[in-house]
């Protein structure tokens, strides 16, 4: 490693050689405000345009102000980060940048989290000279059954461009117009409906300001909650319990579980159950595919489909639909999670209770926004009665049960109801990435060998690199898996797929960065990777620490199928857990 | 003889193509269509004067020519011998007709060096670029030196780049000859976007080869194989003529592997633009080349380290390839004997604005101001008073009176607060007001910006308001404070040279014309009378005899008055068209 010595602030350090000022100060406690700039480390994520020139620095010799998160240090260079030359520029661009912002923070849903009001703050700016006679750049406002977007708030930071582009490798989103006007949008400026979108919210996990927001459900929910007439049973993806603390200063990574509960509760949802629970039924459901597609495909069937890929993620399923349908045979076709929860509720649990499923309102908490597009496809409803009626994003439980003033650090444990709210730890690690095949091998390998595991961490199937592949023997058949998270990872194992050169027998496939424990609705990580891994860990944890870690040991499961699903894969397990996928492609709209 | 034809965008849009045509057409029926050539060639630069025909080998040059002169050009000169007295220019001191293109004015300071083939050869016959030396340079390189040698010449010659920066040609060829790759990219900047500036489209439409063969040249010199020339669509008379060119010199073996049976293979390629001013920033350009959006990227990392493609790149522009096959052929002490100490050879500018001689010009470095506006401009139009000029385009500043006798180099117009630019030259007379002239190029900026970096985006826009508040005869004296510190922190804050150049009209009219800036805000009064807000209409009751012309003629009816009686002007109505001013024959109607 080759080593140059440079000065901030006064301080000589050595650093690593093609190092930028903005990584240097900070490793020595100097804090240089950022706005565009985002970096995830383990993920090999960054953005980092230039664009708004806030991280400004004095730079020996240079006769203009250098962006500090894109200016390498040469040998020698002399920095100041806090001038008054600095600090007057700084100020007079954020002004620039809050001329053209809109100053209704009192009703924007990024209030409180949102980045450019932190940096006002931080910045000292009391008041925009000249805004009397600054006109604003308007646009018009996108509401998709997911995000809305709301590009008056734009500052143009292009985060939600390189989400889109250079890691989802979706193309939805990229800078539209030029000067005064320009935005990022889709292309010629289509709603997001028409465009390749996914709803996988990456855009809006990344976004610093109020221009790319959830659709928010609370409204409707606590609507269902008052009226009496309507049973309200609420299901908990895993990912949830693990980053919910986080909205009430709790540490990453700290497990909520029962708080979680207890909230719901009082919230007032008169049946608190858990979506681990469906987990465990898609691993039944999911895995037995996997093992008669393997049967297949040992006989030499060449319509085995195998690879099985995974289809829990709703992001990942309108991924394939708009950009590989010729592949749509290949994904289980095992509903998600959260939509076998719902088809369950509203079939044996409603018959359980004794009433109609019209009368029965399923809300699910999701980290995930493209759940809320999934909840809504018409292909998971009864006679126009969704599966799932409303889902809302752990973001947007943490609003609401703010807005219910309840003391959420100082809540007591409570545990799930039942029957639906038992799960194992199987069903808990379906938030991290390689957890659903992690849950799959556990039930698969005695399904198909007919032997107990000697162990259950297949730590070899954990990790946050973006492709993983591992082999896990079969009793001497080697099941090759691979796993891929961020969808961009994922059309590279597609690709594979679709030329039949992968040599992977099950792939695990999640549209986020670390899987769920990342995903669009989650608490916001503000650019900070080890909020995800705290979260990760976090799961692991929780599996861990469950009396039963394999989904076909889940006794609700099996008094499921006993009294009303007969065998996984069953006729009715078919109508009521599996789907299938839709060409999408047409549903793009790409002309002016 | 040869009759050789104006056939630059100019002259053909003042239907050149048709007086050749006659030409032709009369020579024939005379039998002489053997004897005499016409030949259509590229702009001879006095496009005041267009459209332009010259008789070699006399020098004749007849200007404003028309296609029904035709005959008595060829009746009376061709065939007479006498030059046709009407058609020749008037000098407009000593009113004597010019015959010798020499002995005008226009021409006798000009040295041509970029524009030495420009208005004598068809530019569609690679023969007569031949027959000039054309070609000789390439020959000479590819048999006598090695890249390196070459690399020596260019930098001994002190070449500059013309197309604003100033950068030393050799250097930047040195640097990206260093770099080592598998492939490098010669690449010629045609993406002429200075309001006003037309010099690389006056060398491509009029000597194409001497381009090709510099770019040749200097892939020979640096390394590379391939070439690319950016030009802008909106140059279709170039386009075409480039394309010809290619041809030519592919089907001579000019262009093509083992030029002159050498190892060297050299092509190049054209790339349109869709003439965004931006795109003229190397990097920029380098991306809309790629297919991205036309966006600048930070520097470091420049082209010549990472450019198309991310290969070594050498971006040079039109007017600096233009002179290096006459640096190799003549040598470069003949070129460095040329100039000022620092700044070596020619320069061409285009003339614009309130000056007599509107059109291209190519001086020797060093050559004064006032030698450029008085004696090859002829002065200022309809007789008024120099008021100042601006250099450099939207990016350069204006310079006054006080800086006429400043020898024009790099260095020079950096040192006054102006700028080389690419060579536009914009003259303004008393009648121009400064205010009303900085935001005419804000306008400019504000409409060319990519939008990609906040200062430039909003920052720009903000000027804009804030002159067009003054103009109005809103401005406060802390108006002025706040435009100053605008300007200067998006100059230093801006990401690429568009924006930290933009506010130089601004600050160059400030730091000359104070005053009239301070009669705008403080007295309410525009001084050149150029703003129409500050101006007041009124009627000097003495004079006015109640014709009522003015009434009449007033579009929103707000002159009243009787026949024969005083009229009153009602400055509520008054839109200040001016109509009242021009239809009253007594000068009754008064402006302040």
């Amino acid at each position: 490693m080759e080593t140059i010595k440079i000065t901030i602030d006064n301080k000589q350090v050595e650093v690593e050689k093609g190092t930028t000022i903005l990584s240097a100060a900070r490793k020595m406690g100097i804090d240089i405000p950022t706005l565009c700039h985002m970096r995830l480390d383990d993920l090999n994520i960054e953005n980092k345009p230039g664009g708004c020139r806030i991280c400004v620095v004095e730079v020996q010799g240079r006769r203009n102000l250098s962006p500090a998160c894109i200016t390498k240090c040469d040998d020698g260079t002399v920095i100041r980060t806090h001038t008054p030359r600095v600090m007057n520029a700084r100020r007079t661009v954020m002004e620039f940048i809050l001329s053209d912002h809109p100053k209704d923070c009192l009703i924007c849903p990024k209030s409180g989290s949102c980045e450019l009001q932190d940096m006002a703050n931080r910045l000292g700016i009391r008041e925009i000279p000249g805004q009397e006679i600054a006109a604003m750049s308007t646009y018009r406002k996108d509401t998709s059954p997911s995000i809305i977007r709301d590009l008056d708030k734009c500052i143009m930071c292009r985060r939600c461009e390189m989400m889109c582009n250079d890691v989802q490798t979706v193309g939805a989103l990229s800078a539209v117009n030029r000067g005064f006007m320009a935005a990022v949008a889709p292309a010629f400026e289509q709603n997001l409906e028409h465009s390749p979108c996914t709803y996988c919210g990456q855009c809006v996990a990344v976004c610093p300001t109020g221009a790319l927001t959830e659709v928010d459900h609370t409204r409707d929910v606590l609507r269902a909650i008052v009226d009496p007439a309507k049973v309200v049973v609420v299901q908990t993806a895993p990912a949830v319990r693990a980053a919910l603390g986080e909205e009430f200063g709790l540490k990453p990574g700290t497990l909520v579980t029962g708080k979680l509960v207890s909230a719901l509760k009082e919230l007032g949802f008169d049946y608190v159950f858990d979506t681990d629970f469906a987990a465990d039924l898609t691993i039944m459901e999911e895995g037995t595919e996997l093992l008669n597609r393997l049967g297949k495909f040992l006989k030499g069937d060449e319509n085995s489909n195998i690879p099985i890929l995974t289809s829990c993620c709703p992001g990942w399923v309108n991924f394939f639909e708009h950009n590989f349908p010729e592949l749509k045979d290949v994904p289980s076709t095992a509903k998600s999670p959260q939509q076998m929860f719902g088809a369950i509720a509203k079939s044996y649990f409603a018959d359980k209770i004794k009433i109609n499923r019209k009368d029965m309102v399923v809300v699910s908490i999701m980290p995930c926004l493209a759940k809320k597009w999934e909840a809504q496809r018409p292909e998971f409803s009864v006679d126009g009665n969704p599966d799932v009626d409303f889902s809302i994003s752990t973001r947007e439980l943490a609003h609401f049960i703010r807005q219910a003033n309840i003391d959420f650090v100082n809540l007591p444990d409570s545990d799930f109801d039942r029957p639906l709210g038992e799960s194992t730890g199987a069903g808990v690690i379906f938030g991290n990435t390689g957890g659903v095949i992690e849950a799959a091998v556990r039930t698969a390998y005695e399904l198909f060998t007919g032997k107990k595991l000697s162990r259950l961490d297949f730590t070899e199937l954990r990790g946050m690199e973006g492709v993983r592949q591992a082999t896990i023997d079969f009793d001497g058949f080697p099941l090759n898996i691979g796993i891929a998270h961020g969808l961009g990872n994922a059309r590279k194992l597609l690709e594979d797929v679709k030329a039949g050169r992968s040599k992977f027998h099950a792939i695990e496939v999640m549209a986020c960065p670390g899987g769920c424990i990342g995903g669009g609705g989650q608490p916001l990580h503000h650019g900070d990777s080890s909020i995800l891994k705290s979260r990760a860990r976090a799961l692991y944890e929780e599996d861990k620490n469950k009396p039963i870690r394999v989904s076909h040991e889940n006794p609700y499961i099996i008094q499921l199928y006993k009294e009303f699903l007969g065998e996984p894969n069953s006729e009715k397990a078919h109508h009521l857990l599996h789907t299938h996928y839709f060409d999408r492609k047409a549903k793009i709209v790409v002309k002016p | 003889m040869h009759l050789l034809v104006c056939g630059g965008t100019g002259c053909r849009a003042s239907e050149s193509s048709l007086i050749l045509e006659s030409l032709k057409r009369e020579l024939e029926e005379k039998g002489l269509g053997s004897e005499v050539q016409v030949i259509m060639t590229g702009c001879f630069g006095f496009c005041e004067k267009g459209p332009v025909v010259k008789v070699m080998p006399d020098n004749t040059f007849y200007v404003q020519v028309k296609p029904e002169d035709a005959a008595v050009i060829v009746a009376e000169h061709v065939i007479k011998g006498r030059p046709v007295q009407r058609l020749l220019y008037v000098d407009p001191k000593s009113k004597e007709h010019v015959s010798d293109s020499k002995h005008m004015g226009f021409y006798r300071k000009q040295i041509r060096i970029a524009l030495r083939n420009c208005g004598f050869i068809n530019p569609e016959n690679i023969d007569e670029y031949i027959a000039r030396d054309g070609y000789e340079a390439l020959a000479k390189c590819v048999s006598e030196y090695s890249g390196a040698d070459v690399i020596d010449i260019i930098k001994k010659s002190g070449l500059r780049g013309r197309g604003g920066a100033g950068f030393p040609t050799g250097l930047k060829w040195e640097i990206a000859s260093k770099n080592k790759a598998d492939q490098k990219y010669v690449v010629c900047n045609a993406d002429e976007g200075d309001p006003g500036a037309f010099m690389d489209r006056s060398v491509l439409e009029g000597d194409p080869h001497s381009v090709l063969e510099a770019m040749a040249i200097c892939g020979y010199a640096i390394g590379a194989s391939k070439g690319l020339i950016y030009i802008r669509a909106e140059y279709p008379l170039a386009i075409q003529r480039l394309k010809v060119a290619l041809g030519q010199a592919r089907e001579y073996g000019l262009l093509g592997n083992n030029i002159l049976g050498s190892d060297f293979g050299f092509d190049i390629e054209l790339r349109y633009g869709a003439g965004a001013f931006v795109c003229g920033e190397e990097t920029a350009l380098i991306h809309s080349m790629e297919g991205h959006r036309g966006e600048p990227t930070n520097k470091p990392p420049f082209p010549a380290e990472s450019g198309f493609l991310g290969k070594p790149s050498n971006v040079n522009n039109v007017e600096t390839y233009a002179n290096i096959p006459v640096i190799i052929t003549k040598g470069w002490e003949w070129f460095s004997s040329i100039g000022t100490e620092k700044s070596k050879g020619t320069k061409v500018f285009a003339l614009a604005g309130k000056i007599n001689n509107v059109g291209l010009i190519e001086v020797p470095m060093g050559t004064t101001l006032r030698e450029i506006i008085f004696e090859i401009g002829g002065g200022i139009k309809n007789g008024k008073k120099f008021k100042a000029v601006q250099t450099g385009g939207p990016s350069g500043g204006c310079l006054t009176e006080k800086h006429l006798d400043t020898p024009i180099d790099f260095d020079n117009l950096v040192a006054v607060g102006s700028m080389m630019g690419s060579g536009g030259m914009i003259v303004m007379d008393e009648d121009d007001c400064m205010v009303s002239i900085a935001k005419f190029f804000l306008e400019f900026t504000v409409e060319e910006s990519c939008g990609k970096c906040a200062p430039c985006r909003i920052g720009n826009k903000r000027l804009h308001e804030l002159l067009t508040h003054i103009t109005k005869g809103n401005g406060t004296m802390a108006d002025l404070d706040r435009l100053k510190n605008m300007c200067n922190v998006i100059k230093d804050t801006s990401l690429c040279g568009l924006g930290q150049t933009s506010p130089n009209p601004v600050l160059s009219t400030m730091n000359n014309f104070m005053d009239e800036y301070l009669a705008h805000v403080t007295e309410k009064r525009c001084p050149a009378g150029q703003c129409r807000d500050l101006m007041k209409y009124s009627i000097i009751l003495d004079k006015c005899v109640g014709c009522t012309a003015c009434a009449r003629g007033c579009p929103v009816n707000a002159i009243t008055g009787e026949r024969k009686g005083p009229h009153f002007i009602d400055q509520e109505k008054c839109i200040k068209c001016g109509a009242c001013f021009e239809k009253c024959k007594f000068g009754a109607v008064l402006i302040n």
